[in-house]
């Protein structure tokens, strides 16, 4: 359980797109999350892999679905363990006023 | 599927004692839960209640079901947000699997249709977590008080 780990799985587009639908909906079964994604069955599986592998994504079985819930813990332990808890504050603000910013008609 | 439902689950570096013991210890809950902590005896049946650290009630519940050090279901409803108490009571369950060397921390928190509170608390826990680990692992958690928006 490593960062390395995560830090392997979030450098791939797919697998940061796959947390995006997850992000949107969380507890997606794989049907459900091949549906949005353009790409074999076989590729999503072996993306859901590594995502479960870094435990950004985890999994709950129901009857004889697999849902995959979204994971931040591991991100917000990168994030603690870079930013810390002073800067914290003041990149929220910063983040914020980006938001805000991006969001006025020009 | 399911929207009102978010599963967070961290490996920890500890023995299922001490997690519990961090699980369920108000000084121990005040180093890594944004500086709030649970009041309970800890009894199926018994009244739960997480505090602020200004001694607010922030939520509150009672427990369905005990088992230390493996699992702790709480029935949940916040009380601070009028909005979100009236959404009324959602299910958090806490389960400690030992994984090799690590323990394996999943919580569950669910509601039985769309509620509030589960949004809520989907920004809460990863912190929590993160800083729980932190906690056992390097005997400091983040001391973060809780953020009010």
């Amino acid at each position: 359980m490593s960062m390395d780990a995560v830090f392997r799985a979030l450098a791939d587009p797919t697998r940061r797109q796959l947390l995006d639908s997850l992000y949107a909906r969380n507890g997606q079964t794989l049907n459900a999350l091949c549906e949005r994604i353009d790409m074999t069955r076989q590729a999503v599986t072996k993306h859901l892999a590594i995502l479960e592998e870094a435990n950004l994504v985890t999994t709950v079985r129901r009857g004889r679905e697999k849902e995959h819930y979204l994971n931040p813990v591991p991100i917000n332990e990168i994030a603690e363990r870079w930013i810390g808890k002073f800067e914290r504050h003041r990149l929220d603000a910063l983040s914020d006023l980006k938001k805000r910013l991006e969001r006025e008609e020009p | 599927m399911s929207d009102n439902t978010f599963v967070y689950v961290t490996y920890i570096r500890t023995t299922p004692e001490k997690l519990w013991t961090a699980l369920t210890d108000p000084e121990f809950n005040r180093q890594f839960f944004l500086c709030s902590y649970q009041e309970s005896d800890w009894k199926v049946g018994s009244s739960w209640k997480l505090i602020f650290p200004d001694g607010r009630v922030a939520d509150s519940g009672e427990i369905l079901e005990i088992d230390p050090p493996r699992r702790l279901v709480i029935k949940w409803r916040n009380e601070w947000m009028p909005e979100v108490k009236e959404d009324g009571y959602t299910r958090c369950t806490f389960t400690i699997e030992p994984d090799g060397e690590l323990m394996k921390l999943a919580v569950t928190h669910e509601a039985d249709g769309p509620h509030r509170l589960i949004a809520n608390v989907a920004k809460g826990w990863p912190l929590v977590l993160a800083s729980l680990k932190s906690l056992l692992e390097t005997g400091k958690g983040f001391e973060r008080p809780p953020s009010k928006g």
